[in-house]
């Protein structure tokens, strides 16, 4: 039996989406061609654009299909930094945090490579952007920032980011806001209009729907430089041809991940803070990470001192419960995580840290599982780490 | 036995954990993170540190069906072998990382990990053989397959270290090894075997000792000298010799006899590099440090065999062991034994125990 707790990783495709991507698997169109079975493959993917608009609250121009959050953020990030720096050269700053993901921060590296000043505002100990220093950074030359890129809530700790309030000190100098919405639907209210943003990031897998699909929702008055050149699809700022069954999957997905986000919210807040709670009761030096209050209500992610996580994630994996060390996107080698670093822990900390991550599948079921097999296996882990850190000099025994 | 299986990424590892799965064990395969700043690809055959032999291992795990994750010990490694490895050059001698990196690493960091984390045993690729002792201790053997045998390198194992150790692949031959990996379908079965120190990943390690060494202000040049003290040459690093080196001296001056010369012996403070005559490299007597026996240490003067390199010949001879100190007395004078080498000692195929060369006796009379 397995315990899957790791739905910020991703989450089961639920069953509508898979029977929508299902039905038209079978059939033939380019959405771009001229004839009926092209304009049969056409109806599917601007109906789900549609779809996917509503749910977000955008018009259907401002979806633009992408292959996933990395590619969105890559768009987001480069493109509107290259099309903003050539409306005016003097724009070669970009205003971001330190704890995004590294489908933002390797983008932001890479331009910082090739002349852009990448500012990474503070965020404090609880993980949240410091809005004061952030303010001054933008009002230090704000005829100088090309884009602000800020996330909605993390992948790591679940800390929710003031994005409204990002938005709002952004607009005042006409500067363009980017976030990363990916953690964030399903689980919070993500309404693109409402938030003021001028980008958003979204992607299928982590909110029910297939993998290899997600969306940039970007205004209609900015266009970023596309990445990929090629036919035109997608406002050309998307070249390749559209996937009809991804995007009629996506849009399902899109659809009953915001139509059912109160009450999943409600369900997984309730779930997160029982486990929470369980947790501390039996390891009561564990120590949750993020933000108590502003948090992604299946996120929890403790630190367990004198504990080497993959120890932990091991033990618990050999009884079915599936967890995470961080965000799972490097070659398998441990780092220990830029996020709880930002945050002023030190590398041991990060390197103590779990991250249980709840979602539409999650039961209380699983919730006791952890809770039944925790101290056990931290026990055990803390004996593996202090044998780890003797000193090998004198040889073993 | 729940089991831990090291895999390097190769085949022999690969072939190891298949059977001691196959063999009923829990396995779970661990790939060892060695490198502080692995590269992504091989750079031809060498290499135990790269991403894509992370990526084989995890590969093989699947093929084989067991859980595999992988554990970073690149600190512990860089401070136990890697840091070894360049005091011993700076002192003039030549060690062996492998078997640091057994020792240390292997059974010991990750034995201890693992079996504080409810493991019972580590089982590695190594070409070597443990059988039950008389006594309910274990033997570490001679592997069938001289040719691959890697008990040398293993000879640093205490009885604790080698109660918790597995080597699925001593009672085979190599090439079956290969046969036996392309019926698991597993994919590493043509992958070359690796070579060389592991972590110099281009494999010139002259190269990079001089990097290292230089950093610590170790001497960067030094005299050759002839076995009067006559000045030879000048040399750039004293770590690029070793004991019994003929090749690279480039000496300007022939030998007065004309016949090639060796080094004979590496002065580590002055740098000066004594070379000589084939015959001043033979020794017949040495003391070794650091003594680890693999069951209790022999009491009295024992007649046994031992091997003074990796792939080195065995050779007949007498060791006292006095505590932390061992002497060896060789039947036959034996050539260009290097200072920082270990001594390992066998009686018949069976592993008695090793120490680290720290003096050789020369027969000529000369002591290095």
């Amino acid at each position: 039996m397995t315990v899957y707790l790791d739905h910020a990783a991703t989450t089961p495709i639920l069953p509508e989406a898979a029977a929508a991507m299902v039905a038209e698997l079978t059939r033939v169109g380019n959405a771009s061609s001229l004839h009926a079975s092209g304009r049969a493959a056409r109806r599917v993917v601007e109906e789900s654009r549609e779809r996917v608009a509503r749910a977000l609250g955008c018009r259907p121009g401002e979806v633009v299909f992408t292959s996933g959050g990395t590619e969105s953020d890559n768009l987001a990030v480069k493109g509107l930094y290259w099309a903003r720096r050539a409306e005016d050269p003097r724009r070669v700053r970009i205003l971001s945090t330190p704890v995004e993901h590294h489908a933002v921060l390797d983008p932001l590296h890479w331009l910082a490579g090739e002349g852009a000043a990448v500012e990474h505002v503070a965020v404090d100990r609880l993980g949240r952007l410091d809005l004061d220093a952030f303010r001054a950074a933008v009002e230090s030359d704000p005829a100088s920032v090309a884009l602000v890129s800020v996330m909605w809530a993390n992948n790591e700790v679940g800390t929710v980011q003031p994005v409204a309030e990002v938005a709002e000190i952004a607009h005042a100098h006409g500067i363009p806001v980017h976030t990363d919405a990916v953690q964030a639907l399903g689980q919070l209210p993500v309404d693109f209009a409402a938030s003021g943003v001028d980008a958003l990031t979204v992607t299928g897998h982590k909110a029910g729907g297939p993998y290899g699909v997600g969306a940039l929702v970007v205004r209609r008055e900015l266009e970023p430089t596309a990445l990929l050149h090629g036919g035109g699809q997608e406002r050309d700022i998307r070249s390749g041809t559209i996937d009809p069954p991804a995007v009629a999957g996506f849009a399902v997905a899109c659809e009953l991940a915001v139509q059912r986000q109160p009450a999943l919210a409600a369900r997984l807040t309730t779930l997160r803070d029982r486990l929470v709670a369980g947790v501390l009761s039996e390891v009561p030096d564990a120590v949750l990470n993020g933000d108590p209050a502003g948090r992604l209500p299946g996120n929890v992610h403790l630190a367990f001192p004198g504990c080497e996580g993959d120890s932990l994630l091991m033990l618990l994996d050999a009884h079915g419960i599936e967890c995470s060390t961080g965000s799972a996107c490097d070659a398998g080698v441990p780092q220990a995580s830029h996020v709880l670093i930002a945050m002023g822990h030190d590398a041991q900390f990060a390197r103590s840290s779990l991250r249980f991550s709840l979602g539409h599948t999650s039961t209380d079921g699983d919730v006791e599982a952890v809770v039944a097999a925790v101290a056990a296996a931290v026990e055990r882990a803390r004996g593996a780490a202090l044998v780890s850190r003797a000193p090998a000099r004198s040889g073993r025994r | 036995m729940k089991v831990l299986a090291a895999m390097s990424g190769g085949v022999d590892s690969a072939v190891a954990a298949a059977r001691a799965h196959e063999q009923g064990h829990d396995v779970t395969g661990v790939h060892l993170a060695l490198s502080r700043n692995p590269q992504s690809y091989r750079s031809g055959a060498r290499g135990c540190c790269t991403i894509e032999d992370a990526t084989d291992a995890r590969r093989a795990a699947d093929v084989i069906g067991i859980p595999f994750y992988v554990w970073d010990l690149s600190d512990r490694f860089h401070e136990d072998v890697v840091e070894d490895f360049v005091e011993e050059y700076a002192e003039g001698r030549t060690p062996n990382p492998c078997l640091r990196c057994n020792e240390r690493i292997k059974f010991a960091a990750v034995l201890d990990r693992g079996l504080a984390l409810g493991f019972d045993a580590v089982a590695t690729g190594h070409y070597a053989r443990l059988l039950p002792g008389s006594d309910g201790e274990v033997e570490l053997h001679r592997a069938a397959d001289g040719a691959k045998d890697q008990s040398y390198v293993l000879g640093v194992l205490t009885q604790d270290q080698l109660a918790h150790a597995l080597f699925p692949l001593g009672d085979t031959p190599k090439e079956q090894v290969r046969e036996e990996a392309a019926r698991r379908g597993l994919l590493v079965a043509d992958k070359p075997d690796s070579h060389d120190v592991c972590f110099i990943s281009d494999g010139d390690t002259g190269g990079w000792l001089a990097e290292k060494l230089a950093d610590r202000g170790v001497n960067a040049g030094g005299d050759i000298v002839g076995r009067d003290g006559e000045l030879l040459g000048r040399h750039e690093g004293s770590w690029r010799y070793t004991v019994g080196q003929r090749k690279g001296l480039r000496l300007g001056t022939p030998a007065p006899d004309g016949r090639p010369r060796y080094v004979l012996d590496i002065e580590p403070v002055s740098g000066t590099v004594t070379v000589g005559p084939r015959e001043s490299l033979a020794v017949d007597g040495l003391e070794g440090a650091r003594p680890r026996w693999c069951g209790a240490a022999p009491t009295g003067p024992l007649e046994c065999t031992v091997q003074l390199r990796a792939h080195g010949a065995p050779h007949r001879a007498v060791v006292l062991s006095d505590g932390d100190r061992v002497e060896v007395r060789l039947s036959d004078p034996a050539d260009g034994i290097a200072p920082g080498q270990a001594v390992v000692v066998y009686d018949g195929t069976r592993v008695v125990g090793s120490a680290t060369i720290e003096t050789t006796r020369s027969v000529a009379g000369r002591s290095a």
